[in-house]
């Protein structure tokens, strides 16, 4: 076979699949460009964090603004450190409340954040003061019967 | 009585020597071969040559069984999932046992059936006609000049055709589920988006398929290279080949999984 159709064909071949990995980078792995984005990193005591996973999504309104980094056990106040990180172009106020919350009814557990109203943001290495635990379903249960009950 | 079980346990102990013997000899093959790889490198035509035999000439396998694949996925997935009303998750199901495993591990088993077989049988019957030799009284030494090249290509083109069959299979789930069983297609994209992670499942896929591409062609390499100058011995070494690379392939990526996705979601 020519040299140059040989040349060719394994041009094509390469650019072919250098093009499948940017495929599967960017439209499958959804890779942004600018993923090397600054990010602050915030931590919030929960009493109970429930299936909350490391790499776990933090949103906002729906919108994701940061990832889970670590999960820990306090040994001293006996509850649950997460740590995020948080996108750097989103920034809260000092009384943000924090809750685990679940996208649908057997979907994976996320950190959802609504703003409060506070003048002072939060900065890098803050802790959230406001909490809410995840739902557990037994506790709800519990619960219910115990109103039942009381009535 | 005890003549018999004598002799067995002397068979056992030949096989074993002889097995420890093949891999110490093929070790330092390997390390022949990466040690002579220079000119290689260096006349990278003779890589790009070999590269249109074992990428080029893979790339229909490898597209057709990864559209098959990703359509087989997307559609027994689907059933399952919709048992359980998530028939939406079932782009996170195809993509990601694709980028992590499938991919890498069937093209990789394709690749040895496919390319690996054939550069065996080449440098076989090289050596089986004498080939060889003759470059080696022409001062030409054959490992840089026929086995050296081989590596390379095979070394260079398994990633990439991994990858293309990891791509050829999310379509093929695209094609089934979004377009002819009729799920959202936005929730297909967008669940996979948010599920599968460049570093933790695609680029370990790419390291894995690295990984596969050493050890295809360097099995490959070798079994050709020490084959037996016969007709039956170049037919042997062929399929010591496909079945050792096949095996290797399934137990390197036990190993290469537990140490990369262990303890991790």
């Amino acid at each position: 076979m020519q040299r140059t159709t040989l040349d060719l064909w394994v041009g094509i071949f390469v650019i072919v699949g250098i093009g499948a990995l940017m495929m599967l980078s960017l439209k499958v792995g959804n890779l942004n460009i600018n993923s090397s984005t600054q990010s602050y990193v915030l931590t919030g005591h929960f009493e109970n964090i429930g299936g909350l996973k490391v790499r776990a999504p933090v949103k906002s309104a729906g919108v994701v603004v940061g990832r889970v980094t670590n999960i820990q056990f306090n040994t001293q106040t006996y509850d649950a450190v997460v740590t995020m990180a948080m996108d750097s172009s989103f920034s809260f106020p000092k009384d943000t409340f924090a809750s685990i919350l679940t996208s649908g009814l057997l979907g994976e557990q996320y950190i959802g954040l609504s703003a409060g109203g506070d003048e002072v943001m939060l900065k890098d290495g803050d802790n959230i003061m406001k909490t809410n635990s995840a739902m557990v379903l037994e506790e709800l249960i519990g619960r219910f019967l115990f109103n039942k009950a009381s009535e | 009585m005890s003549k018999y079980l004598v002799s067995a346990i002397q068979n056992i102990g030949h096989r074993v020597i002889e097995g420890i013997w093949r891999l110490g000899v093929g070790t330092r093959f390997f390390l022949l071969v990466l040690l002579k790889s220079g000119t290689s490198l260096r006349r990278f035509n003779l890589v790009i040559r070999e590269l249109y035999f074992t990428g080029v000439l893979s790339l229909i396998i490898i597209v057709v069984s990864g559209l098959f694949v990703g359509m087989v996925l997307g559609l027994q997935g689907y059933e399952t999932l919709q048992k359980y009303g998530s028939e939406s998750a079932v782009g996170t199901l195809v993509a990601l046992s694709l980028v992590r495993e499938l991919g890498p591990v069937v093209a990789a088993l394709l690749f040895a059936s496919r390319a690996g077989s054939a550069i065996t049988a080449e440098i076989g019957l090289m050596k089986a006609t004498e080939q060889l030799a003759a470059m080696g009284l022409m001062a030409v030494d054959p490992v840089a000049r026929i086995v050296a090249p081989r590596f390379w290509s095979g070394v260079i083109s398994m990633p990439l055709l991994a990858a293309i069959f990891s791509v050829m299979g999310v379509f093929g789930g695209y094609l089934v589920t979004v377009v002819f069983i009729g799920v959202d297609q936005g929730t297909y994209w967008s669940q996979m988006q948010s599920a599968v992670d460049f570093h933790f499942d695609i680029l370990n896929g790419f390291i894995k398929s690295c990984f596969f591409g050493v050890a295809i062609t360097a099995i490959a390499v070798f079994e050709g290279y020490d084959a037996p100058p016969t007709a039956e011995g170049v037919s042997r070494a062929t399929t010591r080949t496909v079945v050792t690379s096949s095996l290797v392939i399934l137990g390197l990526d036990f190993i290469l999984t537990a140490f990369m996705f262990r303890g991790v979601s």
